[in-house]
């Protein structure tokens, strides 16, 4: 059975939620989990760090379009960090670049959450 | 041996329709793509597409019921490696999925067709065969010495 498993790191205001092993239809429901379980608690301010993810499928990144929309609409963003070539390749494949923002390294990620709250408090 | 073998060797695993056995089809898959020839990348996007194909058949023929079975006959010689998956369950109309359009999704807050635009994206063919009452059967296949 394919292992999978997420964690969450609190940032400040930002959760960064580790992705581990394989991500595929039987395991996305861990997933949905996690995110459900951070909007329960009104976390909105999301990152996901994709650094020790070995595989996705369509119905992993499935989970992603479930979830975003209630995110934004609560001034929140899943931001997208630290993707291997191979996981990029599947996203990029199917056009989520235009609808998910993708940084090279965690830092960046969460420090687009505070630059954008700058911004807005303009 | 593998490289002047131009006879057609096949494998066959039989599982049910339970999610669970995703990971033992793909690792099926992925030691013989590899045995093959095929580079590690060409390997990820052929276990990927059957991944997408037997997780359609789970969810669709199936219906997510987990007793129904699953056949993936594996043929293979020095040019071209086949795929064949074969359920019992409902029977299936490619040609009435879109492609997928991400903007209709974000709306939706749901996906669908995603798993056959990769499967057609990542594989040189795929074609679908039903024979209402017996059987579905799904043919992915990659030519060797391709370069994507």
């Amino acid at each position: 059975m394919a292992e999978f498993s997420t964690s969450i790191k609190d940032a400040g205001d930002v959760n960064v939620v580790y992705l581990k092993g394989y991500l595929d239809a039987h395991t996305a429901p861990i997933l949905e989990n996690t995110f459900s379980n951070l909007i329960e608690k009104s976390k909105y301010s999301i990152v996901v760090n994709f650094k020790d993810l070995s595989y996705i499928s369509s119905a992993g990144l499935g989970v992603f379009m479930a979830f975003i929309e209630k995110i934004r609409d609560n001034s929140g963003d899943i931001k997208l960090t630290t993707m291997s070539d191979k996981v990029f390749n599947i996203f990029d494949l199917l056009g989520f670049p235009l609808l998910y923002e993708i940084y090279k390294s965690e830092e960046e990620a969460i420090n687009k959450f505070s630059e954008t709250k700058k911004l807005e408090n303009r | 041996m593998k490289t002047d073998n131009k006879k057609i060797r096949e494998k066959e695993l039989v599982v049910k329709s339970n999610t669970t056995n995703l990971s033992s089809i793909r690792d099926f898959v992925y030691a013989t793509a590899l045995e093959i020839g095929f580079s590690s990348e060409v390997v990820d996007n052929i276990i990927l597409a059957v991944d997408e194909a037997c997780t359609n058949i789970i969810k669709h023929a199936y219906k997510s019921f987990p007793e129904g079975e699953i056949t993936i006959k594996l043929k293979y010689n020095n040019k071209k490696f086949t795929i064949v998956i074969i359920d019992h369950g409902i029977p299936f109309n490619p040609d009435t999925i879109p492609d997928p359009d991400l903007q209709k999704y974000y709306r939706q807050h749901r996906v669908g067709g995603l798993g056959m635009y990769l499967m057609k994206s990542l594989m040189d063919e795929v074609k679908y065969v039903s024979v209402p009452g017996k059987y579905n059967q799904v043919l992915l296949s990659k030519n060797l010495n391709t370069t994507h």
